[in-house]
């Protein structure tokens, strides 16, 4: 099933939480929402799972419609919610039988159901213990096996890997790309590499608004327009290699590199690369360039950049 | 339907394994044994064979206890979020007021079967208004569905269960006994109104064997209204 969502706004009191945005994600499809805290990113997930009503804007999953069909969009969806509320005082099994029978599964099935749920999460050992009782990784698998029980099309996952332990955390992730490839799935995460390890598509919010939409190679170039060099030139006057650096036509700053005696840091226009230019430079005025290394741009840097302001 | 019993069966299945029902049960009858036996103006000292006494301890004991009962069934939801959960699977919110209503509803229906054997021996005692004895069982039904629908609204209102437990018992005691009082110095149509709203003028003519329409009406409406107001705060967690 496919998920529309068009210019959806939500405000809590007089602030806007979620300002007018509009998506599309496609079956087989996993989208990473990525965001500082407070974005929107929770707001939007809420909205879509019909928890929370939105001042304006429509969404629409498969053919149903969030306020015309609530109840079948619901059967629909699979969701773990931020912070992951249980029952504590139930045991895994009897949770899990008391959401398969609120989603409506057959009796003759529910069984079969938990066990491959408690075994596709690796619950084994602890599904007669009270969910109280597990830490909180074995919590975090409770809430995927109760968003995952009735075999929903659409997988909402508010930060999926909170709390979980690096082999879970590669766990969690493969069993999210493995349901991504017939569902549709929407996860957030404050991690970026996690989003970049899981998701097809990644999109920044900030504000509430979407500020960037694409796979992590679009982001990328996007954000390479600016290129950044690491260059060491020696032989020369520390401060005439600097104006000689900033007089090039390509170059937009300079900056001198804390760590290196002679380390520059150069920055050059949009769209421009510097490095011929630098390498000139050197020739025509003696200098020995030793050292000339473009930096990568990491997706921290782009998320950095588009949502501090 | 099928979703209000499942949630129902949960409810009670959380009453039954975290020792409420046990506690509750058995202060229940303790208590209505004791008065009705062994205290104050029991089956003896009156001599009459007669349950009244059953009915006087009954309903101050439903009053203290319905609200412990109610208390946790939407403030822990909303306290651990859990509430997000539950208005997310496909039911809606009326099936989960009812169901939760349902289950306190049948829990006090099990503590009110098993104090039949005071009926039971009483009646083996002497000569018992046996019309008076089911429609005084019926006055405390309708009495705990109407505390039960309080109880529910109270506890949706905040995360702490406390709270709905002492709101329950504020909001509470004017239909228990504040009404009642007013209107006793009271007249004319103020008067008439509080005493209609007193639940105490209602169980009286209940538990003299005469049910009219408006006992049926009072309690009714009071369990609507509790209903609907809870059903708002649910609401209240989607804006």
């Amino acid at each position: 099933m496919d998920i529309i969502v068009e210019n959806l706004t939500k405000k809590y009191g007089s602030q806007k939480a979620v300002d007018d945005i509009s998506f599309r994600v496609n079956t087989g499809e996993v989208l990473g929402f990525l965001g500082p805290n407070g974005a929107g990113k929770t707001t939007t997930m809420k909205a879509l799972t019909t928890f929370l009503d939105p001042e304006a804007g429509e969404i629409n999953i498969g053919s149903y419609n969030t306020r015309r069909n609530p109840e079948q969009i619901k059967k629909h969806i699979g969701y773990l919610p931020e912070n992951n509320p249980l029952y504590e005082e139930m045991p895994v099994v009897d949770y899990l039988w008391y959401t398969a029978e609120l989603y409506g599964i057959p009796k003759s099935k529910i069984r079969g159901r938990i066990l491959e749920m408690v075994h596709t999460c690796g619950l084994e050992g602890e599904k007669h213990k009270n969910i109280g009782q597990l830490s909180k990784g074995y919590q975090q698998r409770v809430g995927l096996a109760q968003a995952l029980i009735h075999d929903p099309e659409v997988l909402i996952f508010d930060e999926p890997t909170a709390g979980l332990d690096p082999n879970q955390i590669i766990e969690i992730r493969e069993l999210i790309k493995k349901i991504g490839r017939e569902k549709t799935v929407i996860l957030s995460s404050h991690i970026l590499a996690e989003v970049e390890a899981t998701c097809d598509r990644i999109m920044i919010i900030n504000k509430g608004k979407i500020v960037a939409d694409g796979t992590s190679q679009d982001l990328r170039k996007q954000a390479q327009g600016k290129e950044v060099l690491q260059v060491t030139i020696e032989d020369g006057d520390k401060n005439a290699i600097f104006q000689g650096l900033q007089s090039l036509k390509p170059v937009q700053a300079v900056d001198f590199l804390s760590g290196k005696p002679n380390g520059f840091e150069v920055q050059s226009v949009p769209e421009k690369s510097a490095r011929r230019d630098i390498f000139k430079l050197c020739v025509d005025k003696g200098w020995t360039l030793t050292e000339m290394a473009v930096f990568e741009t990491k997706l921290e840097d782009i998320f950095r950049e588009l949502t501090m302001n | 339907m099928k979703h209000i019993w499942i949630i129902t069966r949960r409810e009670l299945g959380i009453f039954f394994n975290s020792l409420m029902a046990y506690i509750m049960i058995v202060a229940f009858l303790g208590f209505s044994g004791l008065f009705t036996w062994f205290l104050g103006s029991d089956v003896f000292f009156i001599k009459q064979a007669s349950m009244e006494s059953f009915f006087n301890i009954a309903y101050w004991t439903l009053f203290f206890f319905i609200p412990g009962l109610t208390m946790r069934l939407f403030a822990e939801e909303n306290r651990s979020g859990t509430i997000e959960l539950l208005l997310t699977r496909p039911v809606n919110d009326w099936q989960i007021v009812a169901g939760k209503f349902l289950a306190t509803l049948l829990l006090i229906l099990v503590a009110l079967v098993l104090t039949l054997p005071y009926y039971f021996t009483i009646a083996s005692l002497g000569d018992i208004d046996h019309g008076a004895v089911w429609t005084g069982y019926l006055g405390l039904i309708l009495m705990s569905s109407a505390y039960i629908a309080i109880g529910l609204f109270t506890s949706s209102i905040s995360t702490n269960q406390i709270v709905g437990y002492l709101l329950a018992l504020f909001i509470g005691i004017f239909f228990q006994i504040i009404f009642g009082f007013i209107a006793g110095y009271t007249s004319g149509f103020l008067g008439q109104a509080l005493d209609f709203l007193s639940i105490s003028t209602h169980m009286d003519s209940i538990s003299r064997g005469v049910i009219d329409s408006r006992n049926l009406i009072f309690f009714l409406s009071l369990v609507f209204l509790g209903l609907i107001l809870t059903e708002s705060n649910i609401q209240k967690n989607r804006l």
